[in-house]
């Protein structure tokens, strides 16, 4: 009985996450021997989005396609290229969407202007309460 | 006082902040990633066959006047099995598709065809993902039409349902 149960719960179960039957890629999970080199692709794989797990850096992730992309990305650092270059290469690809550091264009200069925005308010709004204390 | 009607801004502010969140609630964001490159030229790329004695993929072959449909799918992929049906019939057609198999096996490959359906031309094989990251696709399945001139005319994320096969038969005679 309790092998039938056990079976049918075996049946019923599907996986939360669909990966293939391969192993992760080359440099998924294994850094690049240069240290320098190790350290700028970290920095990337920090700011690029997950496409999968969305909201979470492809350095954090464990889906099988940021394990790609951290191949990918270390790859081509290992191969010279400039950790800014892929990061506009997949920009390209996936819009600005794909990268936690998105770069100063009219679009996104609300996104850097509004903290010093708040902070002018804020000083402003103070201003306004210290000259009252002083008055009364 | 003029200066009463300040103490209503909080509560202004705090009502709009309720209409962002509402709005979020109603209408939840489109999560579907699309490629950047829809109305460019396909990157270049030369995938080798999925399985024997199949054609492999490659880019110059997209460029020779001829649309393509071409197909990002895996045999590991469940809504890959779902839009099987939809693929085979757009093959009656006589719409050619070209598959990409992204991350197979063979073995894995011809269990999966012999199942659901060999709609397929050509079968690439992206062992690594490198194409398919390369193409902007974010998972699988995802359909390309590419036009004659091998430039990025349409791209269906997710499965091909009955619902979608007009949008995809038209994206395809548009691209002629």
């Amino acid at each position: 009985m309790r092998a039938l149960l056990l079976g049918l719960a075996l049946a019923g179960a599907t996986p939360a996450l669909a990966d293939s039957l391969l192993p992760p890629a080359e440099y998924a999970n294994r850094q690049l021997p240069d240290p320098r080199q190790e350290a700028e692709a970290k920095a990337l794989m920090e700011t690029i989005r997950c496409l999968v797990c969305q909201g979470q850096a492809i350095a954090d992730s464990d889906a099988e396609m940021a394990g790609d992309m951290r191949s990918l990305i270390r790859t081509r650092i290992a191969a010279g290229e400039s950790p800014e270059s892929i990061r506009a290469w997949l920009i390209s690809r996936y819009g600005e969407w794909v990268t936690y550091d998105p770069p100063l264009e009219p679009v996104t200069w609300p996104l850097w202007a509004a903290p010093v925005l708040l902070v002018l308010f804020g000083l402003f709004l103070a201003r306004g309460r210290f000259k009252r204390r002083g008055k009364s | 006082m003029s200066r009463k009607w300040i103490l209503w801004v909080p509560l202004g502010l705090f009502v709009i902040f309720l209409g962002f969140v509402a709005f979020g609630l109603y209408a939840p964001a489109n999560r579907n990633i699309q490629s950047g490159l829809i109305g460019q030229r396909v990157p270049d790329f030369d995938l080798p066959p999925g399985m024997p004695g199949r054609p492999g993929l490659s880019s110059p072959s997209l460029r020779q006047g001829r649309p393509h449909v071409v197909n990002i799918f895996a045999s590991w992929c469940l809504p890959c099995r779902v839009e099987a049906p939809q693929l085979e019939a757009l093959s009656r057609r006589g719409i050619p598709i070209d598959g990409i198999a992204v991350r197979d096996r063979p073995e894995d490959l011809a269990q999966f065809l012999a199942t659901y359906g060999d709609p397929f031309r050509t079968i690439g094989a992206d062992t690594d993902r490198r194409v398919q990251i390369e193409l902007g696709s974010a998972g699988v399945p995802e359909t390309f039409v590419i036009d004659g001139s091998g430039v990025i005319r349409h791209q269906h994320i997710g499965a091909i349902t009955e619902g979608d096969m007009a949008n995809i038969v038209a994206a395809y005679e548009a691209a002629r």
